[in-house]
């Protein structure tokens, strides 16, 4: 090999290994970033404890942790069923026109920055909320936004499943007299089956780790939620409200919870690649 | 296709589908029509050019694009050669499926995972109090590099993977060494696809705000350096509309720009890359 060939070699090998490092470097950095915290019984008092008073050195994060699951749970459930039956729809149902609008429609809607989500959020809904109950930001804002961003996320992954089914399956379903609705949740859902719940997966890893959507409509106080009209305080909305003045032991404990943060969605990564691979050899 | 009367399970399934459909349909253009009328009503060129003034409820915008545009200049900077590196390695320097390949995929997987308030926490820390670059442009750009990373490299190795086979046996049988088959015939085959991969990345970056509010910061001035703070656009919609009463209207105009600015970026993409398979 040319010396002039190894130099560029070994610069994208170099380089590639920065990238490969990149969430190495963040992981160890946190974990350092929180140790002085990550003692023994301290540990489960984050997760025990509700009383989150930093300044006087109460660090409970189970209420913060039940609003981003809350927020998380009510989202999906409002965006999953409808996302995978639209998917369906434009796939085997939808006049081909329309197929390509809504395509269009969830890329377009896809592209919106959380914030304008949660800006949208703040001035349309949360006053529509509060005319039903309460102060209006609350869980279900949370869950709406949240929902209405996952939402073309979920079709689109959704449908990309769908289309890699091979079209041999649609046909052997035809020549064997099923209609199309029999194919369709007999043979092709059940064959994309892996991939839709994979991606199902990831984006309640992503709906776990969104910030600004929820820290601008859910509200922000630190409660355990009690009905979906209170107001709640998600984990990630807390290390944007507070990381400006933190300091000492206060600021150990927004690196914890920036730690658990990334433990639960590289956890929905790794069970969306464990769904991939153990279904796959059954479907 | 099968015709199905309505009371048939197979016209009962259009139906709900169709519902499903219309609902999606409907909250969508709802959300982007009230954008479109929040945004209008203060927008005007003026609002384009102008400095802010009043902590952001009048003037105009014209810093923080300045702010905006150089933050995604050192990203993109960063992103686009540790990218481009990433996608060789996977797909032309790395053994397919060997040990190291698997661990270069999966810790990207695990990259794009993290939750930009993450990026937000680890550049603070990291990139401005650690290395000391402060609240600034620099640390902004490259903690969104980390985040805007993945997307970039999924796509360009998927765009590399997709030149012809034949190209590469071609090369072989001139015995071309593989940086000038990556140099030459690769990269030039796959421009598109790398230009794609740029304006997906540049329009992710555009869209985050979290990665942002801690290391490139909030000041609203014309930044000097990239070692000054700078507020983007996405940063400016959060701050008016949660921080400052009477806020909105500059906060819809604002928010209108950036959707305006990223609708066009995925026309380009389409136009650069029609059939998108990502």
């Amino acid at each position: 090999m040319r010396a002039g060939d190894l130099l560029v070699q070994s610069l994208v090998l170099f380089l590639a290994g920065v990238a490969a490092a990149i969430v190495v470097v963040i992981g160890v950095y946190l974990f350092l970033e929180s140790a002085p915290l990550l003692t023994g019984t301290g540990m489960l008092d984050f997760f025990r404890d509700q009383r989150w008073y930093p300044l006087e050195g109460e660090f409970g994060m189970a209420a913060m942790l039940a609003g981003t699951l809350s927020v998380t749970a009510l989202a999906m459930l409002l965006a999953a069923p409808v996302g995978i039956a639209a998917a369906v729809f434009i796939r085997y149902y939808a006049p081909p026109a329309v197929a390509i609008f809504y395509r269009r429609l969830l890329e377009l809607l896809s592209g919106i920055p959380s914030v304008v989500f949660g800006f949208w959020g703040l001035v349309v809904l949360v006053p529509l909320i509060a005319k039903l109950e309460g102060p209006g930001a609350s869980v279900l804002a949370g869950a709406l936004v949240l929902g209405l961003m996952i939402l073309p996320l979920v079709s689109l992954s959704t449908d990309s499943s769908l289309a890699q089914v091979p079209r041999n399956y649609w046909l052997a379903g035809t020549a064997l007299g099923l209609g199309r609705w029999a194919i369709v949740r007999k043979v092709m859902i059940p064959a994309a089956a892996p991939g839709i719940l994979a991606g199902m997966v990831l984006q309640t890893g992503r709906a776990l780790g969104e910030t600004m959507a929820l820290l601008m409509v859910t509200g922000n106080v630190v409660q355990w939620p009690s009905s979906v009209f209170e107001p709640v305080r998600a984990l990630t909305s807390n290390i944007a409200l507070e990381m400006a003045y933190a300091t000492g032991d206060h600021r150990t404990a927004l690196f914890v919870s920036g730690l658990i943060l990334l433990v639960m969605t590289a956890g929905m990564v790794a069970l969306a690649a464990l769904i991939q691979r153990r279904l796959r050899r059954y479907a | 296709m099968l015709k199905a009367g309505i009371f048939s399970s197979d016209g009962l399934v259009s139906v709900v589908l169709w519902g499903a459909f219309a609902l999606v349909t409907v909250v969508s253009l709802w959300m982007l029509g009230d954008i479109l009328l929040l945004g209008l009503g203060h927008l005007s060129l003026d609002f384009v050019v102008a400095e802010p003034a009043d902590a952001g409820r009048n003037g105009g915008i014209a810093p923080l694009i300045v702010s905006t545009l150089m933050v995604l200049a050192v990203c993109m900077a960063v992103v686009i050669p540790v990218g481009l590196a990433t996608a060789l390695a996977i797909t032309e320097f790395l053994a397919p499926r060997s040990r190291w390949q698997a661990i270069l995929l999966r810790s990207l997987d695990l990259l794009s995972a993290v939750p930009s308030i993450v990026f937000g926490l680890f550049g603070y820390a990291f990139f401005a109090i650690q290395l000391g670059l402060g609240f600034s442009i620099l640390s902004g750009g490259l903690a969104l590099a980390c985040m805007a990373l993945p997307l970039f490299v999924r796509i360009t190795a998927s765009s590399l993977a997709m030149v012809p086979h034949s190209y590469r046996q071609a090369a072989d049988a001139l015995a071309i060494s593989r940086v000038s088959w990556c140099a030459h015939i690769l990269l030039p085959q796959s421009n598109s696809g790398i230009a794609a991969a740029t304006i997906l990345s540049i329009g992710r970056s555009l869209a985050e705000t979290a990665v942002l509010i801690f290391t490139a910061g909030y000041v609203m001035r014309m930044p000097d350096s990239i070692m000054d703070s700078g507020r983007t656009l996405a940063v400016h919609i959060y701050d008016l509309s949660m921080n400052v009463s009477g806020g909105d209207p500059a906060a819809g105009a604002t928010a209108l720009v950036l959707v305006v600015i990223l609708i066009v970026l995925n026309l380009i993409t389409r136009k650069v890359l029609p059939d998108r398979t990502f």
